[in-house]
């Protein structure tokens, strides 16, 4: 990929300290969980001071941008480590156990349906145009957990604009990699592969949808859905497909995976809703990942605290019917 | 009856197998093993990045595997013929008590902090949490009798009752497919083995009954 080859032409001293800076904290990390352990009953915990830039530095040059300034971030070993990827398994450590050795290039993506410029792009080339920031955003996911992760990318608007979706184009599906000799989770079918999400196209092209290619400063660990993945923060989790490899515009509503595996449990919205359960469990609440047994879980917000961005998106619908 | 041929059973392995009497403590400490380890890895802050639920959901399972332990001694003794198996059932059953009890406890404490409130209203209105809750009700009676003072007080009824033991494992077991999101590999590993141990014992009654009449 052009992005990671020109960032290791570009390397100076002072980024390799920051690797080593990086190196050392997990080490501090270590011993300070030994510490933690020693004193837990006292009710202890790891200080979240991590920045993104403690991580890595594969992006010299990255953007900064005001999005979740000042928000508290899962640390990475958390967001790296507790994953739902069915492809690469249904456990929440087989993701990165699984995916060590998933081929993330070269990549491409199909563009396909309702748009002037339909065809299969390098993912290169997508990135070349492509204008590359950090986003802080909470992630929400359905199962009740969350964290907050700096993510690295673009504006999915501005990706999709160059395609010239034309009038018909009132939704867009994306559709994750199907090849189960490298996703060992799709040798059983848990889901009906290939996993595909979408969104209809004005939250498409809400500023806040993103395309991920990278986190905490370094490129998109495979278990996080490298090398690209959406993010859309005010959704759960699960609508935030990984590795894309085909992007449609339709006419139609298009068909979501795991709305097709529980109609009633998983909506085509799956907008972040505290008043609206799973039928099984309680969404009004969510646990912090990282977060020890004695932290309280916080409340859940609608729309993931996004709404002042994307409520009106869902003027006059009934967030119930629509979940 | 059943006090009679345990205790008949109990003086002749005395004499047969001493050892037995040895291993009873060993067992007995091999079966806190997975409530050490996950004691251990809570207080080294080693349960994952959601300790909570690594933590319930461990003791979730281990309360699964004991039942299925106990359900096993019957048929394997009778079909391996090691009749001293039996000393060790209701120690399995009583362990299988302590896992779904701390794994309730749990769930009250760290999921729901005390709170009676949201506690009742998730027992009724989330049927999973529901099954669990009757699963655990269940499971009480059968731990309160599990003494020999109690099997010889209630004769031929400690048998009817602790007949409960089926329905509280098949219960259970729901209560674990009633969680599952799409991948059903390891509750339907469980059931296979859970069918077998239940028909195994239908079977026999079956033929039982045909004896009789």
């Amino acid at each position: 990929m052009i992005i990671r080859s020109a960032s290791k032409q570009d390397i100076k001293p002072s980024e390799i300290t920051t690797e080593t800076d990086y190196l050392n904290r997990r080490e501090f990390i270590k011993k300070s969980g030994i510490l933690v352990g020693a004193t837990w009953a006292g009710g202890l915990s790891i200080p979240a001071l991590a920045r993104p830039s403690d991580y890595g530095n594969d992006y010299p040059n990255l953007i900064k941008t005001a999005y979740g300034k000042g928000e508290k971030l899962t640390s990475f070993e958390d967001a790296t480590t507790y994953n739902n990827y069915y492809e690469f398994g249904t456990g929440k450590k087989d993701p990165a156990k699984n995916s060590t050795h998933f081929k993330t290039a070269p990549w491409s993506i199909t563009i396909e349906g309702e748009a002037k410029k339909t065809g299969t792009f390098y993912l290169e080339d997508i990135l070349k145009q492509a204008q590359i920031e950090e986003r802080i955003y909470r992630f929400r996911c359905v199962e009740a957990w969350s964290m907050t992760v700096p993510w690295v990318g673009f504006s999915l608007a501005d990706m999709l604009k160059r395609f010239e979706p034309t009038s018909k184009a009132k939704y867009v599906q994306f559709e994750t990699l199907y090849d189960p000799k490298q996703m060992p989770g799709q040798v059983r079918r848990v889901l009906d592969w290939p996993y595909r999400d979408g969104l209809r196209m004005d939250e498409a092209m809400n500023p806040l949808s993103f395309m991920a290619t990278g986190m905490y400063g370094k490129e998109l660990p495979n278990q996080n859905g490298a090398p690209v993945r959406l993010v859309v923060p005010w959704k759960y989790g699960f609508k935030n497909i990984k590795s894309i490899v085909k992007i449609k515009f339709m006419e139609h509503e298009p068909v979501c995976t795991w709305n097709v595996t529980g109609p009633k449990e998983y909506g085509f919205y799956s907008n972040v809703n505290p008043d609206v359960d799973h039928p099984r469990w309680s969404q009004a609440t969510e646990r912090a990942l990282g977060s020890n047994f004695w932290e309280p879980k916080t409340k859940t917000r609608l729309f993931n605290g996004y709404g002042e961005q994307v409520a009106h998106l869902y003027k006059g619908m009934d967030l119930r019917k629509y979940f | 009856m059943e006090v009679v041929i345990k205790n008949n059973v109990y003086t002749q392995l005395k004499e047969k197998v001493p050892g037995v009497i040895f291993f009873k403590p060993v067992v007995f400490i091999l079966c806190l093993m997975p409530f050490f380890f996950l004691l251990l890895n809570a207080i080294n802050n080693n349960l994952g990045p959601n300790p909570v639920e690594e933590m319930i959901r461990t003791l979730g399972d281990w309360g699964i595997y004991f039942l299925f332990i106990g359900l096993m001694i019957s048929p394997v003794r009778k079909v391996f013929n090691v009749s001293w198996l039996s000393r060790y059932r209701r120690m399995t059953g009583l362990f299988a008590f302590f896992y779904v009890s701390i794994h309730f406890f749990s769930y009250i404490w760290f999921d729901q902090f005390f709170s009676l409130q949201d506690i009742v209203k998730d027992i009724i209105k989330r049927p999973f949490i529901t099954v669990g809750f009757i699963c655990y009700l269940l499971l009480v009676p059968l731990a309160l009798t599990s003494t020999t003072g109690m099997m010889r007080r209630l004769k031929k009824n400690w048998g009817r009752l602790h007949k409960l033991v089926y329905p509280v494992s098949i219960l259970a077991l729901l209560h674990y497919f009633m969680m599952v999101k799409a991948d059903f590999l390891v509750p339907g590993v469980m059931l296979i083995i859970l069918s077998v141990l239940l028909g195994y014992r239908l079977v026999l009654s079956l033929k039982n009954k045909r004896k009789r009449t």
